[in-house]
């Protein structure tokens, strides 16, 4: 079990989201008196998580907000994403570093067209686990029936849990409920402490992006973060682009020598060879690198304004690697609005050594940015074979 | 064992996010206060370029108000490193700048004329996310326009571990390697990896006299004609001392401080600094004007 768990929020507007949370951070203790002095009733409990002079003039919530708690068991990460300006956008980007996702639904409306919608980008985004708060359930009489019929109404491709709680009332969420007796399974916060949503990067194909070259007394060293698997002194290597094959000479985790490192480590390696490395090479066991290629197929979400149409020319960023491409196809349609989601093929004017998305969330990402005024457009789930 | 502590991942993440900007950027700076984040800042770097020397300066906006104490540490860490500093002083000695009583807010003007000047096209800022609710929205590179002003609108969805830095002449990226730590992660790391930091962070007798329920030192913003009392004291954060009020402790070491905040029940900023207590919006106002 990781020490510290990433996970994102998720529901529609009223579902009670920020309510969830404030109840979370106010019930964990990790709300402080100088911002409780703010909350005089439970219904307030969503004003802790109010961000900027905007979203509170407007009463929205403009932009994904990262929350931090503790409990003596684990350290939270929270990126909470708001439900309906740009939600597909918000819940990409909370989603795309998330462990596991707390999706809130109503107990009165159940599973709707939106919450279907929030699941499908949150194993788009291959989230390993989901938990299904169903909230609300104050409304419904703690009903079991209702729940029941809820909690199996959604298809999840990763593991899915449901809780039925009251944000308001503050049952199952830190609180074992009174009311639902039926009920055997843990508040979302045990389970948000106990659950082994924390991938195991170790057990991957080990990955060095070059980030930067460290050159002291004419030797040079390779700086990055593994993004996954285990690196010996002594291993073979290949370095792309190029495919010239090395061994590891040494190892330093942040300036210490060592015999092997492991993911998310930041390291530096030392080469036995003198090749060509800079920014944007990959280092990886002879054995299992991946292939380089030139044309990637990659289901993208779509984040921008501005459409991505074929023909299009592009930067596509990989780790630590930026090339241009040009736009080949887009599936169904010919072009993508902002929130859209679709499948699309680029050419890029460099090797480009991918993994599948579904062996690595950060080998097999990429974003598309634009070449002009350099915003981020979509965002990349790179498909391999 | 291939197990990583949560230490660990924030102090690899952090490197990950330095190294990423010495790799992407022409001139980078690191804001060097000589707080704890600026301190614990530079530490990370170090260790991430080790071998080699930090390949980038440090830039102190000095308020002229800064605890005597915190200068002296600045001097000494930082000797042998290129450090540039900017005067809020010397602004007010020119007319420049007004001479006001309270020198927070006037930081801003000086340390974007020192960015420009400088040609930096990052800097690096100590700045949480668990800080304060303006900063709870902040990208860990987070795009400034060429007069410096912070638009949340503008900002870029930030994905994964991949930052995109690209930004137009005479506009810069700030960047945040502790955006994901906690006030708690700071004090656990300075404790388990042993750093040194100025002493006022830690207990000792003070003269201060209360203004709107923090202890202030006397000083030309105050103070005068008003009860000056002794107490044990430290700072939870070390800024201008026109701003910046002291907590009773009286924790004398990391450990020890690491154990009050752990049982504190008052956030940092809303213990300490007078600024974020004019406005709901104040952080909100003075980033979208250029400020850290």
């Amino acid at each position: 079990m990781s020490a510290l768990l990433r996970l994102a929020t998720a529901g529609s507007v009223d579902d009670g989201k920020s309510t969830l949370v404030g109840r979370l951070l106010h019930d964990s203790k990790s709300v402080m008196a100088d911002q409780l002095e703010k909350i005089a009733s439970p219904s307030d409990l969503a004003l802790l998580t109010d961000g900027l002079r905007a979203e509170r003039e407007q009463g929205i919530t403009i932009d994904v907000a990262y929350r931090y708690f503790a409990t003596p068991r684990r350290r939270f990460v929270l990126a909470d994403t708001p439900g309906h300006v740009q939600y597909t956008r918000n819940m990409v980007t909370g989603a795309s570093t998330a462990e596991l996702v707390v999706l809130v639904v109503d107990a009165r409306r159940g599973v709707t067209e939106q919450t279907r919608r929030h699941a499908a980008v949150a194993g788009l985004l291959r989230v390993p686990s989901l938990v299904l708060a169903v909230n609300k359930m104050d409304l419904v009489g703690w009903s079991e029936e209702v729940f029941a019929s809820i909690a199996d109404d959604l298809d999840y491709p990763g593991e899915v849990t449901a809780i039925p709680i009251s944000a308001l009332t503050g049952d199952n969420v830190v609180t074992p409920s009174e009311h639902m007796d039926w009920y055997g399974g843990p508040t979302v916060l045990e389970f948000l402490e106990t659950a082994e949503a924390g991938e195991d990067l170790t057990g991957l194909p080990a990955r060095l992006p070059v980030q930067y070259v460290i050159k002291t007394r004419g030797r040079r060293a390779y700086a990055g973060q593994l993004t996954g698997g285990i690196l010996h002194v002594g291993e073979r290597v290949v370095v792309q682009p190029g495919g010239h094959s090395t061994t590891v000479a040494g190892i330093d985790v942040l300036g210490e020598p060592v015999a092997m490192a492991w993911a998310p480590q930041s390291i530096a390696v030392r080469l036995a060879d003198d090749l060509d490395v800079s920014r944007g090479a990959l280092i990886s066991p002879a054995a299992t690198a991946p292939e380089p290629t030139r044309e990637l197929r990659a289901t993208v979400c779509h984040l921008h304004e501005k459409a991505l149409t074929v023909g299009e020319k592009v930067l596509v960023k990989h780790t630590t690697r930026t090339v241009h491409a040009v736009v080949e196809h887009i599936g169904a349609g010919g072009s993508l609005g902002v929130n859209d989601i679709g499948d699309v093929v680029v050419r890029t004017s460099a090797d480009l050594a991918v993994d599948d998305y579904a062996d690595s969330r950060i080998t097999g990402a990429c974003l598309l940015i634009d070449p002009g005024d350099g915003a981020t457009r979509s965002a990349g789930m790179i498909s391999v074979g | 064992m291939t197990t990583t502590t949560c230490l660990e991942a924030l102090e690899a993440e952090a490197a990950h996010i330095m190294r990423e900007t010495a790799g992407e950027f022409e001139r980078p700076v690191l804001l060097f206060s000589g707080g704890k984040d600026s301190i614990v800042m530079l530490h990370v770097a170090v260790k991430a370029f080790a071998p080699a020397p930090v390949p980038f300066p440090l830039l102190h906006v000095d308020t002229g108000h800064n605890f005597p104490e915190v200068i002296e540490f600045r001097d000494r860490v930082t000797a042998g490193l290129r450090l540039e500093v900017a005067s809020v002083q010397d602004y007010i000695d020119r007319g420049a700048l007004p001479d006001v009583p309270e020198r927070n807010g006037l930081q801003t003007t000086p340390l974007l004329d020192a960015i420009e000047t400088g040609g930096h096209d990052a800097v690096f800022g100590g700045g949480r996310r668990d800080e304060e609710k303006a900063r709870a929205k902040e990208r860990v590179f987070s795009l400034r326009d060429e007069f410096g002003g912070w638009d949340p609108r503008r900002q870029r969805p930030e994905l994964w571990n991949l930052y995109n830095g690209r930004h137009n002449p005479g506009e810069h990226v700030r960047v945040f390697p502790l955006s994901n730590w906690t006030e708690l992660d700071v004090w656990q790391y300075i404790a388990a990896e042993d750093i040194a930091l100025p002493s006022i962070y830690y207990a000792h007798e003070r003269e201060v006299f209360d203004r709107r329920g923090m202890w202030l030192c006397p000083g030309a913003w105050g103070g005068q004609g008003e009860r000056l009392v002794r107490r044990t004291v430290r700072y939870r954060t070390v800024g201008d001392m026109s701003c910046t009020g002291a907590v009773e402790s009286t924790a004398r070491t990391p450990g020890e401080v690491v154990e009050e905040i752990a049982a504190s029940r008052i956030t940092e900023r809303g213990a300490t600094r007078a600024d974020d207590r004019l406005a709901e919006a104040a952080m909100e106002d003075r980033k979208r004007e250029g400020y850290f």
